[in-house]
């Protein structure tokens, strides 16, 4: 016999059990196949209008913004670039003057860097990592929304002032005291400065939303172990910004306290030091270009695998070549200022150090080679990329092992020998496999594939284009030629490389239109793509092209690296999310085994509205200190309406196994 | 603005000495830091070049294996794929390899930069450069304080002798860089710099600033004439000499004018009453190879040029456009072209 309090126990286990069991009950144990979709399209839509489409937080409306404004900028970008290599076409050329170049390769390399490079990694990151990894959307969805605001608003203001001619003209490191208060008098290089505190809090943001969506979200059976290499390469990518954007969130911030009101961080004068930024700059600098780099890494590791038709050789020495060089690139600043006159014994540890990065990149590409040479390589589009990278981008390292030794690099610093080296490795090693993942992921991100005909014109074309115009600025370098000069006096021998690197310009110029009209063609006429038109293994390909707003119906299992390849026929799924409400599975970090079912937040306006306040306090505070305090309150006011809590129910609930 | 087209083309053509493998380049091997670079660059060159034909190699044999192979469209996973055993081997092996080849590489920079480290312990003359927007200050140092002698945007060397420059900024940061002799070295201010070479070929070279300056950084340049040892103590001797008085009438007039107007302002003619020092030093001008700090070649038409409206030919030049009248325009380029 059972005592009455074990009766009792035993009633309450029940009834617990029974609210459990209403709350599985709504995740629709009955619906399957349209019904399902057509209940979680009901859940997951957004509100329509004009306050819907800024409220999105979908990750893949995002991502598809952070894309198209990316490829925008370096439109622009690549705009102004032509207008320099015009000038440069001929020696002793007045085409555009001294002050007005200056502002173009300013906003060149701050545009490049800045607006297009890093946004553009990100925007495609925002929108793949949740579905390679197998999840309904990124974490914090809302803080994504808020980062692609602020990016915005960025690349809007350093082009405003652009168009109002008062665009930054210090260069896009922005040495002081040539970018401090006595000498650049004016708003240009606060205009600058500001641009940067827009980018590096937007970075913060979409890196903070990588690293949480990566650890916490992927599908369940996708140990650490299994992740696909672009995961792996986000995830060493978006912990790099956390470590690097807070050097120059503060050099940044000195430098505009140095012009708003009067400190004198950089004020040899008043004891301050020009060579602090120099520093903190790099310290930031450094990883940046791996912040870069890296994405591109994962592009290839992709793109290699599907087109191969092999596992990446080496998975493990892959892992560890990103996480090895994501911690190494940390170790690498001083080797942009050899010329400052630090002592030299000093300096053998950084050439040293930058040196060693080469290992991991050259095991790196081993491992994409050897995937080849094993494999059954198909030359689809963006596996020509992929090719044209390892044929460029290798020339870019091996340029940058020579200006890691010291007594190469004082010769070869702050010449056309670096700005071929770093365009190599820029446009060889992150804009080729751009270039081809775009093309890679365009049928799963517009349902339609793009010209395969087009697509090899623009990749040949591009490809020979660039070695044109960036092979000879190595010997103008050599010959003499420093870099930012508006000009060149004729008779330095100056005149033929440049000319060629002009022609060279405007052929990849074309190439890049090519690749737009492409892309923009392709959305109407392109030939609808199949779920997985290259039959690859990751789990994107699972799910329809374009993807529903829920991303998957239910979410895959993982027992492999490569699921779609090992599984015949249907992926296995979890089933017991909501679909009434909004949820997301998260997992362990290691294991990925199911943890919580995690309630993702509603559509909603205010990131926007915050970013918007956001903005008008960062662009007035270039006129007036008094616009921080003042211009905090509304964003304190935003940021209370984005958080206030509206629906206490909703709170992560275990997982019922 | 016909002058605006002659430029240090014409300065080389004119004085015939140096063709443009040696004026400012890298390969002019022209000095002794410069040679340990380019046999350190060319070491670097095959090395790299022999690592770059490795993965070329790799490439070309990946896409041959695959033809040969056929198209098979197979697909191969990770469970039941076991990777090539040569490869396994092939990745150590590469390991090794870049490793090895990297060690070399280091030692060999290494050793380089302790020989270019040389010069400065053999210092035989002392020269403080001074960077300003956008022009060179420059300070022949000696030991007896007569000797010291100031002159701009020309250095005269003596070839075979190390020399050791002080690198001084007032303003922002430049960078002091004659590729034909050694790397560069920044000019920041607040900080004391300074760089050593030893040139070895007698000649006419040109330096520039490396280090983004401002709106004319690009012609902030500088002339560098290499002479042999009795040459170079003969120019001293005659950079310390005073400004011969005006000759002629006309050059009276000019040096009433550079003495009283605007031009003292800023610019200094040793032996006359003018002591400006936000321009260069003008008591020898008319001795050196270019005007405005390497811009025009040095002649009388374009010291009419440049006097006449040097915004236009260096616009944002601290010098500023003045409404000379021709007939003091004249007076002023007559007693310019006497400053020998």
């Amino acid at each position: 016999m059972t005592s009455k309090a074990e009766l009792q126990s035993i009633e309450e286990e029940n009834r617990e059990l029974e609210k459990e069991r209403a709350k599985i009950a709504r995740d629709g144990p009955d619906l399957t196949g349209a019904a399902l979709a057509a209940r979680l399209e009901r859940t997951w839509r957004r509100p329509p209008g004009i306050v819907g489409w800024l409220s999105t937080v979908d990750h893949k409306e995002i991502g598809r913004r952070y894309i198209v404004t990316a490829l925008i900028f370096l439109a622009l970008g690549g705009a102004l670039s032509i207008l320099m290599r015009l000038q440069l076409a001929r020696p002793d050329s007045n085409l555009i003057s001294a002050a007005r170049y200056n502002e173009l390769f300013t906003m060149h390399g701050s545009t490049m860097m800045f607006l297009f490079a890093v946004p553009v990694m990100e925007g495609v990151a925002l929108y793949v990592i949740p579905l390679i990894i197998g999840t309904r959307n990124g974490t914090f969805p809302r803080l994504n929304a808020f980062s692609y605001y602020l990016y915005l608003f960025g690349g809007l203001m350093l082009w405003g002032a652009f168009a109002l001619n008062i665009a930054p003209d210090v260069g896009w490191f922005a040495y002081p005291p040539l970018s401090g208060p006595e000498f650049s008098p004016g708003k240009r290089a606060d205009v600058w400065a500001q641009m940067i505190t827009f980018t590096e809090v937007s970075a913060l943001a979409a890196a903070v939303v990588l690293v949480t969506t990566i650890l916490k979200a992927r599908a369940p059976g996708m140990t650490l172990a299994r992740m696909p290499l672009y995961a792996w390469a986000m995830l060493v990518v978006a912990v790099m910004i956390i470590f690097s954007m807070p050097a120059i969130a503060l050099c940044s911030s000195m430098l505009i306290s140095d012009r708003l009101v009067g400190t004198h961080f950089y004020n040899a004068a008043e004891h301050g030091d020009p060579l602090l930024w120099q520093h903190l700059f790099w310290f930031f600098g450094h990883p940046e270009v791996y912040i870069i780099f890296l994405p591109a890494t994962g592009f290839v590791s992709v793109i290699v695998e599907t087109f191969c038709r092999r596992p990446i050789f080496a998975y493990p020495v892959v892992v560890l070549a990103l996480v090895s060089t994501g911690i190494l690139s940390f170790g690498l600043w001083v080797h942009h200022m050899f010329a400052t006159g630090l002592p030299r014994v000093g300096y053998s540890f950084y050439t040293a150090a930058s040196m060693t990065v080469a290992i991991p990149t050259g095991l790196q590409i081993f491992c994409w080679l050897a995937t080849m040479w094993d494999g059954r390589p198909r030359f689809a589009v963006p596996m020509l990329h992929v090719v044209g990278f390892i044929v460029t981008f290798v020339i870019g390292g091996l340029t940058g092992v020579m200006v890691a030794a010291v007594p190469l690099d004082l010769q070869l610093h702050d010449t056309y020998f670096v700005v071929a080296h770093f365009h190599y490795v820029l446009i060889g090693g992150a804009v080729f496999p751009l270039l081809g993942a775009l093309t890679y992921w365009y049928p799963k991100i517009t349902g339609r594939m793009m010209s395969e005909t087009l697509g090899k014109i623009g990749f040949w074309m591009i490809f020979l284009g660039f070695q044109l115009a960036f092979f000879p600025m190595h010997i103008a370098g050599m010959m003499g030629m420093p870099r930012r000069v508006y000009t060149y006096p004729a008779g330095l021998g100056l005149e033929l490389p440049n000319l060629l690197s002009t022609i060279g310009a405007l052929v990849v110029a074309l190439a890049v239109l090519l690749f737009v009209i492409n892309g923009v063609v392709s959305l109407y006429r392109g030939a609808i793509a199949p779920d997985d038109p290259w039959d690859a293994a990751s789990l994107e390909w699972a799910t329809s092209s374009p993807p529903p707003v829920y991303n998957f119906a239910h979410i895959p299992v993982v027992e492999s690296r490569t699921p779609l390849w090992d599984v015949d026929g249907e992926l296995p799924v979890v089933t017991g999310l909501r679909v009434d409400d909004k949820e997301q599975l998260l997992t362990t970090v290691v294991d990925a085994e199911p943890d919580v079912r995690e309630p993702i937040p509603e559509a909603s306006p205010w990131p926007f509205i915050s970013a918007v306040a956001t903005g008008v306090l960062f662009i007035s505070s270039i006129f007036s200190p008094w616009a921080i305090p003042v211009g905090a309150i509304p964003v304190a006011i935003a940021l209370t309406a984005w958080f206030w809590p509206k629906d206490m129910k909703r709170q992560p609930e275990p997982v019922i196994i | 603005m016909k002058t605006k087209r002659v430029t240090a083309a014409t300065l080389t053509l004119q004085l015939g000495a140096c063709s443009y493998q040696t004026y400012q380049s890298d390969f002019a091997n022209a000095g002794v830091e410069d040679r340990q670079f380019l046999i350190l660059f060319w070491i670097f060159v095959a090395v790299c070049v022999a690592m770059y034909v490795l993965v070329i190699i790799f490439l070309i044999a990946g896409i041959a294996r695959r033809r040969r192979a056929g198209d098979a469209n197979v697909v191969e996973t990770g469970r039941h794929h076991q990777s090539h055993p040569l490869l396994r081997g092939g990745l150590i092996g590469w390991a090794a390899l870049v490793s090895t080849g990297l060690v070399g590489l280091a030692i060999a920079s290494f050793f380089a930069d302790r020989t270019m480290a040389n010069a400065a312990a053999n210092e035989k003359l002392s020269i403080t450069v001074t960077g300003k927007q956008w022009w060179w200050d420059i300070q022949y140092n000696a030991a007896d304080v007569s000797k010291t002698m100031r002159t701009a945007n020309e250095l005269h060397l003596p070839v075979g002798v190390p020399v050791r420059i002080l690198l001084r900024s007032d303003d922002v940061i430049h960078s002091f860089w004659v590729p034909s002799f050694v790397g560069k070295q920044d000019l920041i201010p607040g900080r004391d710099t300074d760089v050593s070479f030893t040139p070895t070929k007698v000649g006419i070279f040109r330096g520039q600033c490396a280090e983004f300056c401002g709106v004319e950084h690009a012609h902030m340049a500088f002339v560098v004439d290499v002479e042999p040892y009795g040459d170079f103590i003969k120019w001293w001797e005659r950079q310390l000499q005073e400004a011969q008085p005006p000759s002629t009438p006309l050059a009276l007039v000019g040096y009433n004018y550079v003495t009283t107007r605007e031009c003292a302002t800023c610019h200094t003619i040793s032996g006359t009453p003018t002591g400006g020092r936000v321009g260069p030093d003008l008591t020898h001008l008319a001795s050196r190879h270019s005007i405005a700090a390497g811009t025009l070649p040095m002649g009388e038409g374009n010291l009419y040029g440049w006097v006449e409206d040097p915004q236009s030919i260096k616009p944002g030049s601290k010098m500023p456009t003045i409404d000379l009248e021709p007939s003091d325009l004249h007076a002023v380029v007559a007693y310019l072209e006497t400053l020998k």
